[in-house]
């Protein structure tokens, strides 16, 4: 009896592992062994369908030898900066402004926050009708009596990347606000009643006290926006389908163009190790960090 | 005393901005759904004539139909409906797979730690935080070999394995706030591993389990990439289909049938936040905010 | 109900060693206290004997059978924790049934064991609630329930009054000593409260750092703790340690202690083993001093020292004296409006209950 007492809870032991064994196998299969398949065959001859002959980082030296490649890269470059900062900025705007007791602070914040259920699809979609030169917004100002009213960047491309930065602005920034709207809430307010004794300015002290006690809740945004930044395919797609021509291509779009559409699929897995280590070098220090102060805290 | 008066005269202004701003910046978050709504309202005629943003003249719910059971999506004229089921039938095994495997993997990674358990959970973690384009090729790949390309179980299988790496974050850091008292006193009472998270834990998760399935449910309803490139044709959730009817090019394009399929597309989220945002906050700040 | 060995009880969390060497052993219807600060491992030893963590090194016992492989539920005990763990969605009817439930027992027999024991704890009216709907000391009575319906042969009590009110605490306190003495079941009971340990213990166990200091019945503790530190640990307030150096004259010592201000005071009639007298005679030593042992001196007391009190406190059945002796600060136990600040005093110290520690080792001379 002892024995088989003895047996149960060694089983018992072991049981918590068994159980979680097969959610790790298939994180480690689908995310780190397919990430060491695409970086395999970015080092291949691979076109339409995979080749495993080694001909070493000739896809990338192609990846980085092509103009469109570079339009990409820039355009996220020029994206993801505005993109950050219009976002953090409006959102960290809109979260001090709604933590002044606001009556309707509720339905604000719902109408602040619901573009984020909507897919990027629908966010394209419409966004692409609100900004259609011929019926649009440009339309609707003219109509106003301001005929030289211009706005179509869409149609333009130099400019029709910010249409993207526009769209995306509208669909995150409520994301940002939520957090730091959560970071305000966690600041003991007996600081800012200290500091008002002393007699501090209300927007001296949102300057010199609250805003550097939310770098936390900063730091979690501008991760966080980079990873939708980076890997926003989507918002591309619905909005200007990479065009006109080639002026609104981004990394993520370019993937998926050169794997699935014009089967280069060794430049694809190229590109898609490039954009992995981009998001990696952000998030994993980041990650690394959130566990560590985890286990201090 | 005039101080006073004047001092407030200047809070009271000082609110009225505030307010203002706040208002403002609404309405303009506003402005493109009620573009989406009015449009899809209106005959055809009225929208060429130049009506963008003023109430239908004319209010038709034709363009609702035609998004519903008549667009042509390709070359198939079905309208969104059998693409809506696709959807349905996509997110719902999808996620009830999901958030029972991450409340699971919660459970052990908070109340039955072993050695390395700390390493597994960083491990799903940066599976939040995967590039999908890093893994579409293989996966593409593989979904062929196992004979599920193209297949909405397929799709299921590609959301329930990349969902679990976000189900199991909310779960831990939900369970990592239950005192470990609480597992320590069903098992003095008897309670084995299963009979503990059945009786004990689950019960006590309802919140986390509404904001996991609220959160895989827009995610998974919203995903565009995997649909695109793991499916085709009559086999895509809806938003595939929707990007197909905006992109035709054929004939004179249909601006109202545009936005009510993006309606459409949008309703079920929607709803979804409007009935439950707060939750649907919660997973939208669990990957900030640290448990 | 049952006797308990715990037999050179090892803990370590890889490198750290959390329990080194501890062996305690309690006859059927003992009431053991674990006493000690904060992280010193009482919990870590209460989860081992109840199966909660595994164990490294050595044996537990409970009632003569090596339980070391046993999982809880088979080592027939019952456990009350400091957050009391109660199932937050059951009821309290369902936390009382839920382990007997487990075991398969019987519905009538059931409700009779859920019907006795909350009759004993006066719950009855509560059976229905949810935990959050219950104050703290009906949450108390109510994971004392769940352990009682279960009739193990020892319960085990992890700090299970420190999230209670001063009031209530002492009040749940009677009442389990008051359960104590009608089940007369065997009880481990954790808690860094020494009152605590005073007043329901029949043996104390005094921890620190993973080791045992001592194990004795608690007034045995009180009045010859075994080294410094638990003669620091019970009493409040703390025993008085003054450094003094020893002189001999034949069977009893003389402790000789420098008080600030003036000549030195002479503590004598201190009497020790005849091994004691002649190891320590003219040695540093430190003496302990309860602060009740002082009295104001008088015609009856017999030798005195002189001293000029710091601070007096009253608190009401009696006042606190403060003041300078052997160069640390002593309290002095002493009837209200006795002492004055900031005056001089003569005080008898009762020299039978002083207490003598190695000033090195800092153990108990004898
Ligand atoms: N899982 C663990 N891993 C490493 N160290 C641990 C672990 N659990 C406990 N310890 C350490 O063991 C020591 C004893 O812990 P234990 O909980 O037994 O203390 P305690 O005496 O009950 O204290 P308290 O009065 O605060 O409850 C502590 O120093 C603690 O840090
Ligand atoms: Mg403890």
């Amino acid at each position: 009896m002892s024995a088989s007492t003895h047996m149960s809870s060694r089983l018992a032991g072991w049981l918590p592992r068994l159980v979680v064994a097969p959610s790790l196998l298939i994180v480690i299969v689908t995310v780190y062994l397919f990430i060491l398949w695409t970086g395999v065959i970015s080092v291949t001859s691979s076109k339409f369908v995979p080749t495993y002959d080694f001909v070493g980082l000739d896809q990338y030296v192609r990846l980085w030898a092509t103009p469109r490649w570079h339009t990409a890269v820039a355009n996220l470059f020029i994206f993801s900066v505005l993109f950050l900062a219009l976002s953090t900025g409006l959102g960290l705007l809109l979260a001090i402004l709604l933590d002044q007791n606001i009556r309707v602070e509720g339905a604000l914040r719902a109408i602040y926050l619901y573009p984020m259920a909507l897919s990027f699809i629908v966010t394209g979609t419409a966004w692409k009708w609100i900004m259609n030169p011929g019926l649009g917004i440009q339309k609707v100002v003219t109509d106003l009596g301001w005929t030289t009213f211009r706005f179509d960047w869409i149609t333009d491309p130099q400019m029709a990347i910010y249409t993207v930065v526009v769209a995306g602005v509208w669909q995150s920034s409520g994301f940002a606000m939520a957090i730091f709207l959560a970071g305000l809430r966690g600041i003991d307010n007996s600081v800012i009643k200290a500091a008002q004794i002393e007699g501090a300015s209300l927007p001296l002290i949102y300057r010199q006290i609250i805003i550097p006690m939310l770098r936390p809740a900063m730091l979690s945004v501008i991760v966080l926006l980079s990873y939708i930044a980076i890997k926003s395919f989507d918002l591309v797609l619905a909005l200007t389908n990479g065009g006109p021509g080639t002026a609104t291509e981004l990394p993520s779009t370019f993937m998926f163009s050169a794997t699935f559409r014009r089967n280069q699929m060794g430049v694809g897995a190229a590109s898609a190790m490039m954009m992995l280590m981009t998001v990696a070098a952000i998030i994993i220090p980041y990650l690394y960090s959130e566990l560590r102060e985890q286990k201090n805290g | 005393m005039a101080e006073a008066l004047s001092r407030s005269g200047k809070a009271r202004l000082g609110r009225m901005v505030v307010y203002g701003c706040l208002i403002v910046v609404a309405l303009v978050y506003l402005m493109p759904l009620w573009v989406m709504v009015v449009t899809s309202l209106k005959p055809l005629d009225e929208i060429y004539s130049g009506s963008f943003i003023g109430l239908p003249k004319v209010l038709t719910f034709d363009a609702w139909r035609a998004a519903w059971s008549e667009a042509c999506i390709g070359t198939e004229c079905t309208g969104l409906k059998p693409y809506f089921v696709n959807s349905l039938l996509m997110v719902i095994p999808a996620v009830v797979l999901s958030t029972g495997i991450g409340a699971i993997n919660g459970y052990i990674l908070t109340k039955w730690k072993f050695p390395g358990a700390n390493f597994v959970f960083g491990l799903l973690l940066f599976g939040c935080f995967l590039p999908y384009q890093a893994i579409l090729i293989p996966m593409a790949r593989t979904l062929g070999l196992l004979g599920l390309a193209g297949s909405i179980p397929g799709l299921v299988a590609v959301h329930a394995s990349y969902g679990i790496c976000f189900t199991t974050l909310f779960f831990r850091n939900y369970f990592v706030s239950l005192p470990d008292e609480l597992t320590k006193a069903a098992m003095v009472d008897g309670a084995g591993f299963f009979r503990i998270f059945w009786s004990v834990i689950l019960p006590t998760s309802i919140p986390i389990i509404v904001v996991s399935c609220i959160w895989q449910f827009t995610q998974i309803w919203n995903d565009f990439l995997f649909g695109v490139s793991f499916t085709s044709g009559s086999n895509s959730p809806i938003t595939v289909a929707l990007n197909n009817i905006v992109n035709v090019t054929t004939g004179r394009k249909q601006y109202n049938v545009d936005m009510a399929a993006a309606m459409i597309a949008a309703i079920p989220t929607l709803v979804v936040y409007i009935v439950a945002g707060r939750y649907f906050v919660r997973g939208l700040t669990a990957g900030a905010v640290k448990g | 109900m049952s006797t308990l060995e715990i037999d050179r009880v090892r803990k370590a969390y890889g490198q750290l060693e959390v329990l080194k060497e501890v062996s305690i052993s309690i006859g059927t219807g003992d009431f053991l206290v674990l006493l000690g600060p904060s992280g010193c491992g009482k919990s870590t030893l209460l989860n081992m004997i109840a199966g909660l963590e595994t164990i490294t090194g050595g044996e537990i016992r409970i009632a003569g059978k090596t339980v070391n492989h046993l999982s809880p539920k088979d080592r027939d005990i019952a456990m009350v924790f400091q957050s009391y763990a109660l199932y937050p969605t059951m009821t309290v009817r369902q936390n009382i049934e839920f382990g007997m439930k487990i075991r398969r027992i019987a519905r009538a027999d059931r409700d009779k064991a859920v019907k006795t024991a909350s009759d004993l704890l006066q719950i009855t009216h509560l059976l229905n609630r949810k935990p959050s709907q219950l104050s703290g000391g009906q949450r108390q009575r109510v994971a004392m329930g769940r352990a009682i319906v279960r009739e193990p042969k020892l319960f085990l009590f992890d700090e299970p009054l420190s999230n209670l009110d001063a009031k209530l605490r002492v009040d749940m306190r009677t009442e389990i000593k008051r359960l104590h003495a009608r089940l007369g079941t065997t009880i481990v009971y954790v808690t860094h409260d020494q009152i605590e340990a005073m007043t329901l213990a029949t043996r104390v166990a005094v921890m620190k750092d993973g080791v045992v200091q001592q194990l004795g019945d608690p007034q045995a503790v009180y009045d010859r703790p075994a080294n410094v530190y638990v003669a620091r640990f019970v009493g409040s307030p703390a025993m008085n340690i003054v450094p003094a150096v020893l002189e001999v004259e034949g069977t009893t010592a003389t402790a000789v202690v420098d008080v600030a201000r003036r000549p030195a005071a002479r503590i004598g009639g201190i009497s020790l083993s005849v091994e004691g007298l002649r190891r320590y005679a003219g040695e540093k030593v430190l003496v302990g001093i309860r602060p009740e042992n002082f009295s104001i001196a008088s015609a009856a007391t017999g030798p005195s020292l002189t001293v000029d009190f710091d601070v007096v406190e009253p608190t009401g059945p009696d006042t606190l004296a403060v003041f300078q002796l052997g160069g640390v600060e002593v309290t002095a136990r002493l009837p209200p409006r006795q002492a004055h600040a900031r005056r001089e005093a003569a005080l008898a110290v009762d020299t039978t209950k002083i207490v003598l520690f190695d000033s090195e080792t800092e153990t108990r001379i004898d």
